[in-house]
């Protein structure tokens, strides 16, 4: 039984969001690329957008029916919302934000989140990572039925963004509250959400764990998003059951998956491997190329060979002499060869 | 040689716009000597004149403030058909001589006007040569200057802010006391002095509507023009006086920077975002 229930549609400014899900007792990520309509969802669970058809419900109450004409005011809905940049009230002190929406004051409020000692200042003078917990604090205080995150670690430098995903996943996990975030980055849905729902151009393409996304893409959106190369190419039945694929690039690859036509091919870097010489391994598909670039990354490398990124650790990379310019042949496995489909194209545009 | 003498040219017009500006105001001073003038300031015609100007704009911009601040809110917060004409014709009167503004009070509220039988029913008299005709005058030329003011203001209001208080549970009305309100406070400051500049320096509506009576309607600035012909050292005083305060409400006003971003007639910040 899910504890939020949303089924809208409403004209955005280039399509129109359509979109129907739920939400338990889990951490929901909506992700997509900026603009897909992610923030408008929740400002229609908040009541701050108002959709032109459908309904949202919550915990059994019905907070948005457009044929029945209900519309509750933001006010009036138990919904936490925690703002982008944390939206907090820079006249107030941390304390006076944290009880704004509180009955009883924010003291243990204060004290779970570990603002306690805070509870005076002002949220000019604090820290991004102390922001976000008086932010989630705030909308806590309400005693929300659901918690609603708008790209929550955005605001935050790539230093602490990694320490403050972390924390809050484990403050969302100790809430065992409903909570539906949005976010550009797939990499912080996957650390912090249950589920994933990847959305563009206002409608969900793909519904899973995160790791089912990775796993089986349902189409080249999906798998670009999660983090895969996708290449254009031909697909025809080949030898041993194989799919056998003509890339746009020349090179041809083979597939366990089943396709026949225009396809793309979704090959995740982690599968990609770098060498020189052809591997005696049984990857089936070779690109031979110059490296068109070459990035270390800590502990790993991220090779470019005409369009197609692999991941190898940096001691291979410098094991095997790798620069920029230099001749090599990247490989991976039939089975680690997706075929998905082109991602369909969005109406009206 | 030619980039120095550009430099001078430059530095020239200066000396000579500064030196325009400011010379008649320092000849005031210099007329008369300090201890003359404040002197004069002890007169009755002067005194009279201090009471009615500050009497009649302590009214004036508290209507402003009553009136103005809920306006510049709802113009700034909502969208809707004719809101650009709204502010047009609030900016309307700025741009009035104030001689026709007057003339137009006088058609609107005198005795033989549009609503001065409705006026004199309810017992207010507001025809020539009552202290409500010149609240009525201040607070019609000053009061585009606050209202203007406050629709930036508000409309500079970061929407996050306004939105999360709504989802924090607070009504529309607690949002406005709790978080535009105090927000915008700096905004309006600079609005009002500007309003209450604009009042206090009030001449052409007032002499039209309300008459240069002494004690009763003759406010500082009229009182200038009346004393011009009778004792000019008794002006040059009254006229010392508003220098001072004028510039003490510049001063003030350039101290509150929030007042520099403002003034777009045209974008709605308030209005829902369309995606993302």
């Amino acid at each position: 039984m899910d504890s939020l229930e949303l089924d809208i549609g409403l004209p955005l400014r280039s399509f129109r969001l359509e979109l129907t899900l739920g939400v338990g007792r889990e951490t929901f990520a909506l992700v997509g690329p900026s603009g897909s309509g992610k923030t408008t969802v929740l400002r229609a669970v908040a009541g701050l957008a108002r959709p032109e058809r459908g309904r949202v419900v919550l915990d059994g109450t019905v907070l948005f029916d457009a044929r029945a004409g209900i519309a509750l005011a933001p006010e009036d809905r138990r919904v936490g919302f925690v703002f982008q940049d944390y939206a907090l009230f820079p006249h107030m002190t941390v304390a006076q934000n944290v009880a704004y929406g509180s009955r009883d004051g924010a003291g243990e409020l204060l004290e779970r989140f570990r603002i306690a000692h805070l509870a005076e200042a002002r949220p000019g003078e604090l820290s991004g990572g102390e922001r976000q917990r008086v932010g989630l604090a705030r909308a806590l205080a309400r005693d929300p039925g659901v918690l609603l995150l708008d790209e929550p670690l955005s605001a935050l430098d790539p230093h602490t963004r990694a320490a403050l995903r972390l924390e809050l996943k484990e403050l969302l996990d100790e809430l065992r509250l409903p909570v539906l975030l949005v976010t550009h980055d797939f990499h912080d849905a996957a650390v912090l959400a249950d589920r994933v729902a990847a959305l563009a151009d206002g409608r969900i393409r793909q519904v899973g764990t995160p790791s089912e996304l990775i796993a089986a893409p349902a189409d080249a959106f999906v798998a670009s998003f999660t983090g895969a190369n996708v290449l254009a190419g031909r697909a025809r039945p080949g030898e041993g059951g194989l799919t056998e694929v003509l890339l746009d690039e020349g090179v041809v690859v083979y597939s366990v998956d089943g396709a026949v036509g225009e396809v793309e091919v979704a090959v995740y870097p982690w599968d990609v491997s770098i060498s020189r010489e052809l591997p005696g391994d049984s990857a089936l598909n070779h690109v031979r190329g110059e490296i068109a670039s070459l990035v270390i990354l800590g502990n790993r490398a991220r090779v470019q060979v005409r369009g197609l990124v692999g991941e190898v650790t940096a001691a291979s990379a410098e094991r095997l002499g790798l620069a920029e310019g230099e001749l090599v042949i990247a490989s991976f496995k039939a089975a680690a060869t997706r075929l998905v489909e082109q991602a369909p194209r969005a109406a009206g545009r | 040689m030619r980039r120095r003498l550009f430099d001078l040219g430059l530095a020239g017009a200066t000396v000579l716009a500064l030196t325009f500006l400011l010379l008649p105001l320092v000849a005031i001073f210099l007329r008369v000597p300090l201890g003359e003038l404040v002197a004069q300031l002890g007169s009755r015609v002067a005194v009279d004149a201090l009471i009615v100007t500050l009497e009649t704009n302590a009214i004036a911009q508290a209507l402003i403030l009553v009136v103005g601040t809920p306006t510049a809110y709802f113009i700034a917060s909502r969208r809707f058909r004719g809101r650009a004409l709204a502010i047009t014709l609030v900016e309307l009167p700025l741009v009035l001589p104030p001689a026709v503004a007057g003339l137009a009070l006088l058609a609107a509220f005198g005795r033989l006007g549009l609503l001065g039988s409705t006026f004199d029913v309810l017992g207010v008299t507001v025809s020539t040569g009552t202290k409500t005709a010149v609240i009525l005058a201040v607070a019609y030329v000053a009061s585009p200057f606050y209202i203007r003011g406050a629709i930036a203001s508000f409309e500079a209001l970061d929407q996050p802010l306004l939105d999360a208080s709504r989802t924090l549970g607070a009504g529309p009305a607690r949002t406005f006391f709790r978080v535009a309100l105090p927000l915008a406070a700096k905004g309006l400051g600079a609005a009002a002095a500007l309003s209450f500049a604009r009042g206090i320096g009030e001449f052409g509506a007032t002499i039209m509507f309300a008459g240069s009576l002494q004690g009763v309607t003759q406010t500082l600035s009229l009182a200038i023009y009346a004393q011009f012909d009778l004792d000019f050292d008794v002006a040059l005083s009254l006229g010392a006086l508003l220098v001072v305060v004028c510039a003490a409400i510049l001063f003030t006003v350039k101290l509150l920077p929030a007042w520099t971003r403002s003034s777009s007639t045209s974008v709605y910040p308030f209005a829902p975002s369309g995606s993302s």
